[in-house]
Formats: C-alpha cells, sequence, structure tokens
C-alpha cells in the first residue's frame, strides 16, 4: 500500500537556503566557492537567523555569482563595488544583516579602497573574501593575490609583484574580526563565519579556494581536489597569529586561523554617540 | 510614503541654489545622501549636514564618487529616497552606477554641478559641458531624464520634480545645473507640505511567490518593486536579466530587458518633458536655451522684441529626453534657431538633428565671462534676422 506520509525529499539539504531553480551553478568541478557557499549556508542554519533580514551582496567574477544562489534579498552589483552598495543598505536599513561575498581581484585589486575605507569606518558588514589567486571568469589574469612566482596567462614568466596579504590589510584598515580557513576547513570556517556575523562591525574571513580551471592548470597542480588537499594539508592553524607573518608564498605553508578579534564602535554607533554628545 | 520623513521648512527663505536644491531634497522626503567631497556642489552637503539627523537620515561622505553612487542605490532598494552630489570629474566616475542603476530600475537622484571640462578643467567656472555626458556617460543603450534649473527657486522645485520622476518611472534621475546658479542667493517660497507632491514608487502588493522584480508585462512597462527585509528574497543582477531577475545572457532576453528599460522612458516623454516657451508664437527666431543661459537668452529676446525683432524663446527644464517633436514643430514655422550655450556644442547637435533642415541652426558658444550677460546672443539674433 502506498504511503500518502511520505516526506517529499528534499534536493539538496539546504535547498531553504539556495536558489534551487538556478541550480546547476556555474562553478568548475574542484572549484572551493561550492565550499564557501556550503559554510556559508551551514552557519546560517546554525544561527537561526531570520532570513527576511539577511542580504547578500557580491561583485564581480566567479565568487560574484555567490549572491545569485542564496535565497534572501541579493544583489549582483558592480565589480569591486559591492562593499559600498553593501554599505548603502546597511546604513538605509540598519535591521538587515548584510554579508558580502566576494573574490580576491574583486575585493583587494578593484574594490580595495572600499575595503580600507569600510573597515575604517566599521560598517556592521561580514565580508567573506574567496581567494584563488588568480582572476578566473575573465581567464586567468595574474591577480593581487597571486604569490610570487606562480605562472599565470599574463605572467607567463611568473609573476614577480609582491601579493596582497588579506587579512593583514584587514586588520591595519580597522577590521574587527579577521579569520582564514582553506576550503576544506569546513567545521572551522562555519564557525568563523557565525563568530563574524555576531560581532558587530567590519569582519573578514578569507576563504582559501583552488582554481581548478587556470590556477592548478597553468602551474600544473593537478585537479581542484589535489590543490584543496593540499591547502588543507600545509596548513597549520595559528590563532592570533600576527597579521604580517600572513604573506602566503607559492605552494608553501599557509597560516589560518583567527587572528583579529577586538572590539571598535561601529559607525552608526559613533554616530549616535556624537550626535548625542553634540546634544544632536 | 515609506521610511521617509517630511521636512519641510515652509515660508520664505533667503537661500542659494544649494542650499534650495538641499531643501528640495528634504522637501521630497530625501532621508539618504551619500557623497564625496567636490567643488562646486559641496555646499548642498553643507546644507543637509545641518538638518539630516533632524529627519532621521543618513549622510555618509564616501571614499570616492564610484562608492558614493553605489550607497545610494543600495539605501533606495531599503526604500529611502536617496541622492548624491557631484560635479563633472565625480560625474564621470559615477558613470557606472548609473548603468547599474538604470539596470536595475533603482529610483535615484544625481546633482551634477556642472563646471567648465574636460578633466579638471575650472572648478569655479559655471559650465554646461556635462550634458551630453548626462545622457551618454554610463555604456549601453539606455534612456535618461535629466533636469535643468535656472535659478534657487527653480532649484528647489526641480529637486523635487526629480526625485519625483525618479519614483515614478523607476530610474535614476540627473540635476545638471552650474555654480552660477549654485551660488545665486535669492527668496524662495518653499510652499505648506500639504501641497508638495511627490510621487511614491509603486509597491508590489500580490503574492509572495508570485513576485517579479522585473515584470514584463505591466501597462507601463514599469515592474512594481519591493524593499529589502519585505520578506520576498528576491535576487537582482546587473547582468541582463528574465523578470525575475535571473541572469539570462541571450539576444532574447537582451531584447526584453533593455528594450523595456528605454521604452518605458520613451512612451511617456510626453508626461516627463517640460518647457517653457517665451514668445514662440509668432517668432521668427527661436533661442533654445537651458540652466543660467535661459535667463540671458529671456533678457534678450525681451530687448529685441522692442526693436520689432520676432524672436522667441524656448526653455528646456527637461533636457533630457529631448523635446524632439516641438523642436520640430517649430523649425517648420521659424527661420532660425541659435542654441547659446556654456560649451562647444552639446544640445545644440540635438536641435539640428531635430529640426531635420526645416529651419538654420545656430550655435552661439556663451561662455562664463558672458553668462549674465546678453549681448552676444542679441547680436546673433540681429544678425539672422538682418
Amino acid at each position: 500500500m502506498a504511503n500518502t506520509n511520505i516526506k517529499k525529499e528534499k534536493l539538496h539539504p539546504m535547498e531553504n537556503l539556495l536558489r534551487m531553480d538556478r541550480i546547476p551553478h556555474i562553478w568548475c568541478p574542484g572549484c572551493g566557492i561550492g565550499n564557501a557557499v556550503s559554510a556559508f549556508a551551514e552557519a546560517l542554519d546554525k544561527l537561526e537567523l531570520n532570513l527576511d533580514q539577511l542580504c547578500v551582496v557580491s561583485g564581480i567574477g566567479c565568487t560574484g555569482r555567490v549572491a545569485g544562489y542564496i535565497k534572501v534579498d541579493s544583489f549582483h552589483t558592480t565589480h569591486g563595488r559591492a562593499i559600498p552598495y553593501a554599505t548603502g543598505i546597511k546604513l538605509g536599513n540598519p535591521k538587515m544583516k548584510v554579508v558580502v561575498i566576494s573574490g580576491d581581484g574583486d575585493l583587494v585589486s578593484i574594490g580595495g579602497n572600499h575595503f580600507v575605507h569600510a573597515a575604517r569606518r566599521n560598517i556592521d558588514l561580514t565580508v567573506i573574501c574567496v581567494n584563488n589567486f588568480i582572476y578566473a571568469m575573465t581567464g586567468g589574469q595574474v591577480a593581487p593575490t597571486t604569490p610570487t612566482p606562480a605562472y599565470t596567462t599574463t605572467s607567463p614568466f611568473g609573476n614577480f609583484e609582491t601579493p596582497s596579504n588579506v587579512p593583514q590589510l584587514a586588520e591595519a584598515s580597522g577590521a574587527v574580526y579577521v579569520a582564514r580557513w582553506t576550503a576544506l576547513h569546513m567545521r572551522r570556517l562555519t564557525y568563523s563565519i557565525i563568530d563574524a556575523m555576531q560581532k558587530p562591525g567590519f569582519s573578514v574571513v578569507e576563504v582559501i579556494s583552488p582554481c581548478a580551471m587556470y590556477y592548478s592548470r597553468i602551474n600544473r597542480l593537478g585537479d581542484g581536489l589535489d590543490m584543496m588537499k593540499f591547502y588543507y594539508d600545509n596548513s597549520v592553524i595559528k590563532h592570533g597569529e600576527p597579521t604580517d607573518n600572513l604573506e602566503i608564498d607559492y605552494q608553501k605553508e599557509i597560516i589560518v586561523g583567527k587572528f583579529v578579534d577586538r572590539e571598535r564602535p561601529t559607525f552608526s554607533d559613533a554616530l549616535q554617540n556624537w550626535l548625542k554628545g553634540k546634544g544632536g | 510614503m515609506k521610511n521617509s520623513n517630511i521636512s519641510v521648512q515652509s515660508g520664505t527663505h533667503t537661500l542659494t541654489g544649494c542650499q534650495a536644491c538641499a531643501e528640495g531634497a528634504l522637501s521630497a522626503g530625501c532621508s539618504f545622501l551619500g557623497y564625496y567631497p567636490i567643488h562646486p556642489s559641496f555646499d548642498i552637503v553643507e546644507r543637509y549636514a545641518e538638518r539630516f539627523s533632524d529627519v532621521d537620515g543618513v549622510l555618509i561622505q564616501m571614499e570616492d564618487e564610484v562608492s558614493a553612487l553605489a550607497a545610494v542605490l543600495g539605501a533606495s532598494w531599503t526604500g529611502k529616497r536617496a541622492m548624491t552630489v557631484t560635479t563633472g570629474t565625480g560625474f564621470a566616475q559615477m558613470a557606472e552606477h548609473i548603468g547599474l542603476g538604470i539596470m536595475l530600475e533603482t529610483p535615484c537622484v544625481i546633482v551634477d554641478v556642472q563646471r567648465d571640462g574636460p578633466s579638471e578643467g575650472i572648478p569655479c567656472n559655471p559650465g554646461a559641458s556635462d550634458i551630453m555626458q548626462a545622457r551618454w556617460g554610463s555604456h549601453g543603450d539606455y534612456e535618461i531624464i535629466a533636469l535643468s534649473p535656472n535659478s534657487p527657486q527653480d532649484m528647489y522645485d526641480l529637486t523635487i520634480k526629480a526625485f519625483s520622476l525618479s519614483e515614478k518611472y523607476r530610474t535614476p534621475v540627473v540635476i545638471v545645473t552650474d555654480t552660477d546658479i549654485c551660488n545665486k542667493k535669492e527668496k524662495i517660497n518653499i510652499p505648506d507640505s500639504k501641497d508638495i507632491k511627490v510621487s511614491t514608487r509603486k509597491y508590489y502588493k500580490g503574492k509572495k511567490e508570485n513576485y517579479l522584480p522585473f515584470q514584463y508585462d505591466t501597462k507601463d512597462l514599469i515592474p512594481p518593486m519591493v524593499d529589502v527585509m519585505d520578506g520576498y528574497r528576491f535576487h537582482v543582477t546587473g547582468l541582463t536579466h528574465d523578470e525575475r531577475g535571473y541572469p539570462v545572457m541571450n539576444d532574447e532576453c537582451q531584447e526584453l530587458n533593455v528594450h523595456r528599460i528605454v521604452q518605458k522612458i520613451r512612451l511617456f516623454v510626453d508626461d516627463i518633458i517640460d518647457i517653457e516657451e517665451e514668445k514662440t508664437d509668432d517668432a521668427e527666431v527661436v533661442i533654445v536655451s537651458y540652466g543660467t543661459t535661459s535667463n540671458d537668452a529671456l533678457n534678450a529676446v525681451k530687448q529685441v522684441r522692442k526693436e520689432g525683432i520676432k524672436a522667441g524663446n524656448l526653455r528646456l527644464k527637461t533636457v533630457w529626453p529631448f523635446p524632439e517633436k516641438k523642436i520640430l514643430e517649430l523649425a517648420k514655422k521659424i527661420d532660425n534657431f541659435i542654441v547659446p550655450e556654456i560649451n562647444y556644442g552639446q544640445i545644440y547637435l540635438e536641435v539640428e538633428r531635430c529640426a531635420r533642415g526645416e529651419a538654420k541652426t545656430h550655435f552661439l558658444h556663451h561662455d562664463s565671462k558672458k553668462v549674465g550677460t546678453a549681448e552676444d546672443i542679441i547680436k546673433l539674433l540681429k544678425k539672422v534676422t538682418k
């Protein structure tokens, strides 16, 4: 006899958080962005947030597409400008929890100045920066995060520029919470995202992710899973490590952990206190 | 009205054009101003800064003009009426987000206090050199609405109108003005708040699961909006998108998406376009003017009329969309158009195009040292009617 009470099987364990009508997604097999999205979804699940009060903003690039797959109010904006767009949303409606998810090229290169100043102002945003060391969607060009002397399509003789150290940039600019994990540190990454989202102010979580399409192929590093495993196996957890030690050398040790967790008044708190102080 | 506190200082005040602009914005319910400091637009911010805490508003100095307009667009999706102010070089930086504002159909107001250009130009000189930048500054096909005030009172009125149009048509609206108007001080009348009419964006009221951020088949081609946190969990993207706001990159979707955005303005040009005609009924020569230059044009008409020259003035309060029909209609009746501009010929090109050879079009470079005088216009009026 047919059981009419069988619960409709879920297409995905996180289907209430994802836009299932947009699956399959565009990311390549072996890419780490999916891990970051899973960790984020897991974090949302654990946080038990009212998802109506959550907003995801992305810039442009592979990670820039994340906003399109999360089933909350979500904005896919312009290249590098997710942070100022998110700033407008957060200040326009302070009840919103606003998360920026974007790539290293988007956040640190074209959007570098916005990153610096949103951190300085301590706008209450969480930034998840998926760092794959390369511009992937545009075809494997050298990025501000490309380690020396990695090959890219635009550094055929190896990259000679000093790469950005994302946690150091975040700390120096004023971020109140800074952590870094690789794409395989799923549990730790999830808990860092939870911490970051609960922390009032500008929080940054960097996710070291393989680019299986360009970075691995050009540098002959195997497939995405090989790289993911390499990053994981070669990572060393050092909580509280001074951020100037966090440079990432080519295929060497990667220091991960929580590096910054401090208190500073957010932009909105500072403004309110200022207005009160002035009798405003 | 949603999330906006109207703060109207009714009565007569002596204000500069900049101050009038800030008061116009406050009267229209503007509660978010994101900007980057640049001369000569800054007096607008100063006035707003004195008042924003009274209206529960947000004022933020961003790190550049790119981010200033990005923040304004973000704020607009929270239901706030939002504005930014800038000038030529800053306006150039905003071009990218004018495109995003158009594509995401986000209401907002951008005030461009034009200076001489290109590049840094002469920051303190009045200019009209951004007229084409206002029209075509961002890439891609789009229509823009741009208004051009000619006095502080007009600045107040048109700022309110700009918010109204941006809300109604769900699009960014530009106010193209200049230092002459912005620094001029005169008595302006601020009406009672009940007499100020500002359109409100069309909000979606149907079932949540049926909401389409870019619905195609509305009568007015303007899809209803929702705010963040309303529970619709919508997605929007600057990529070519379907009704759901999802990226779909094919020619068919480009047509449905972008053609509608263009048509939602083109079909309603008669509602949007605002012009003022002075003695055009029997005119043989018509000056087409806008902004501060329109005051000099009106003086010129007044003076040559005394000498029996049948001159008239067509003042464009709305620079974009351009009154194509009106120009052609006049061209069939008159012999000559004169287009004085504080640039080397921008609206002139439009007048000449729209006249379709029915009347001659003469350009007059009415540069900043001539602003406030009508002599060069009078001289040309006499020359073409000889």
